[in-house]
């Protein structure tokens, strides 16, 4: 079920890359669509009722969460968090050039 | 076996990431010490994998185990023949480059931080190519890509931001998509080793999820690398890019983040075959369709990028027909498309560089003032449209002949198609820009300073040459062994354990 929201919110995201008009929207749906995965990659990684993957003396391994997926999504959210700095980046240039955010004036590129 | 240097492999990631560190870093105190930091570290790289080339021919692959830790649990860096023969042309073709861009990137500002974004891109696709880790993968990927995003954007201007920003939220998708493929793989498999998800799946009885990864990494690499119905952001990106960028993302980019990446993934790890017909089909139309686009374009970098499209999708009919021949066909011609395609890239950039425009209708006559940028793209026109003996030819020989005997006539007639018709196209390019009357006001231009033309010149001659490789006296096993590692895919996961111990 949850799985199921993870994937509507990547939609969700994928709708605003491709639907909407303002740069800004589009980079806010690149983040939707980042977001859903990285609560996705922990959904993988989660065990209903386990406990954080911490090592102690003398205490039992079970019923641990795979802490893996939460290792991979911190170097994904840093990837991300760079791409996205790029990307509004590039966006206030574009404002500076063309004065607007409006994609579908911006096209000198042709063909 | 002792006395192999593991020690080599993490280095093709490591010193193009530690030279652009101190290029950002020193760059700006001393001028000429980021030419000659970047020039070196490319030149000793390019050295490196061939050093690489002979000890995996001698030894067989070998592995580097990054921090100590074993496979599966750690990250390991895989050294076989196939990331071999990729490396050799990233990395050789990215030292010509380097030495072009010297010159031509003068007339930028920030030399320094071109050259530690270049250096960036290096690593990134020297990190896809070696590694042995799923995960290790989209990272690189990743590295490489957003590089390539600030490369592009790198004159600021209206034309070149627009197609950065393009290609980024292409970029962005695709890297996402890999990435919801790779946390599927992880969920199914319980492991991100490469080697140790084939072992798995290989076990595992076929499943649907298996299907669905491949699809998702059909697309996403498919962004990548501009298969043809994912190719329309590559036009943008890659004529508004300055030329040696073009070069880097025509020649390299696309095959060793797009290309490569979905050989090694569906032929080793997840040994898709069932795909193959679908790689077929996908090469052929971008092939056909690239060729057609690129007929009606007339900038000059424009047009090149088109018949880029076109050029991927010989490789991925070549690897898709799944034959021996087929796949040694791709492979040879994705190494004759880089050498070519950069050269004429790094042309269009001397044309660009001389006249200050790239408009095939305000151009002409240019042989007579630029006689070596005119040679070089003669040879480089003559090695894309296949005439002999130039190494184009060689390899869609190969591809047309492996069709045929793999039975599919057909695709041999559009292989055949495309490639009179990418004679086409660069005959409109020669007549366009370098044969027809000089024009008034181009009486005056200068041939391009001597490194430009110094690289030209070199990558001219590796197309001239470049068809013995298929002869093994001269290159030894280098295509062959490349090519029977992706046709033997079933046993990488084996021949990584092996080299594990």
């Amino acid at each position: 079920m949850t799985y199921f929201l993870c994937m509507i919110v990547f939609a969700v995201g994928l709708y605003a890359v491709v639907a909407k008009r303002n740069l800004i929207k589009i980079i806010i749906g690149v983040m939707v669509m980042e977001y859903a995965l990285n609560m996705l990659f922990v959904l993988f990684g989660y065990r209903l009722g386990g406990r954080s993957p911490i090592l102690e003396r003398y205490q039992e391994i079970k019923d641990i969460v795979d802490p893996i997926p939460q290792a991979l999504i911190l170097t994904a959210i840093v990837i991300g968090l760079a791409t996205t700095a790029l990307m509004v980046a590039l966006a206030i240039r574009i404002y500076e050039k063309y004065g607007t955010f409006d994609i579908t004036k911006i096209r000198k590129l042709r063909g | 076996m002792t006395g192999i240097n593991y020690n080599m492999i993490p280095l093709f990631v490591a010193l193009p990431l530690t030279v652009s560190f101190f290029i950002i870093l020193f760059g700006n105190r001393v001028r000429w010490i980021s030419d000659v930091l970047c020039t070196l570290s490319t030149l000793a790289l390019c050295l490196l994998s061939l050093y690489a080339v002979g000890v995996v021919n001698g030894h067989g692959t070998i592995t580097y185990k990054v921090g100590g830790w074993f496979p599966p649990v750690g990250i390991c860096l895989v050294l076989d023949s196939l990331s071999c023969f990729m490396l050799v042309i990233v990395n050789s073709i990215t030292m010509i480059v380097t030495i072009y861009a010297i010159s031509y990137m003068e007339r930028y500002t920030a030399k320094n931080k071109f050259y530690a974004l270049f250096l960036l891109m290096l690593a990134g696709m020297n990190g896809v190519i070696i590694t042995g880790d799923m995960f290790n993968l989209f990272v690189f990927l990743e590295i490489g890509s957003i590089a390539s995003y600030g490369l592009v954007a790198f004159g600021t201007e209206e034309e070149e931001l627009e197609a950065s920003f393009k290609y980024m939220i292409m970029g962005s998708i695709a890297g996402l998509l890999i990435l919801l493929g790779i946390g599927l793989l992880y969920s199914y498999t319980s492991t991100l080793n490469m080697a140790d998800i084939a072992r798995v799946v290989s076990e595992k009885n076929d499943s649907k999820l298996i299907v669905f990864v491949s699809v998702l990494f059909l697309v996403g690499f498919g962004l990548k690398g501009a298969l043809f119905p994912f190719h329309w952001w590559l036009p943008d990106a890659h004529s508004s890019a300055p030329a040696p960028i073009s070069a880097m993302l025509s020649g390299l980019l696309i095959k060793a983040l797009g290309v490569y990446a979905l050989i090694r993934i569906l032929f080793s790890v997840l040994n898709a075959t069932s795909f193959l017909p679908v790689f077929m089909v996908l090469g052929t139309m971008s092939m056909v369709i690239g060729v057609f686009l690129a007929v009606v374009q007339w900038d000059f970098k424009r047009l090149l990028a088109y018949s880029s499209i076109s050029q991927v999708g010989y490789i991925m009919l070549g690897v898709g027909l799944g034959t021996p021949l087929g796949i040694m066909g791709g492979l040879f011609h994705l190494f004759n498309h880089s050498i070519f395609k950069s050269l004429l890239f790094l042309n269009s950039g001397a044309v660009d560089y001389a006249t200050g425009t790239r408009d095939l209708k305000e151009l002409g006559g240019l042989r007579e003032r630029m006689p070596v940028s005119a040679s070089t793209s003669l040879v480089a026109s003559m090695s894309i449209a296949g005439l002999p003996p130039f190494n184009g030819f060689w390899s869609k020989l190969i591809i047309i002949i492996a069709c045929v005997n793999a039975g599919h006539p057909v695709y041999a007639f559009w292989a055949v198609l495309a490639s009179i018709m990418t004679l086409t196209v660069f005959m409109k390019v020669q007549k366009y820009v370098f044969f027809s009357e000089l024009k008034e006001k181009f009486k005056v231009i200068k041939e391009v300073p001597f490194l430009m033309q110094f690289s030209m010149v070199l990558l001219a001659l590796i197309c001239f040459f470049g068809g013995l490789l298929l002869v093994p006296a001269v290159s030894g096993d280098f295509l062959q062994s490349a090519a029977d590692a992706i046709t033997n895919g079933k046993e990488y996961a084996q021949i990584v354990f092996q080299s594990l111990r």
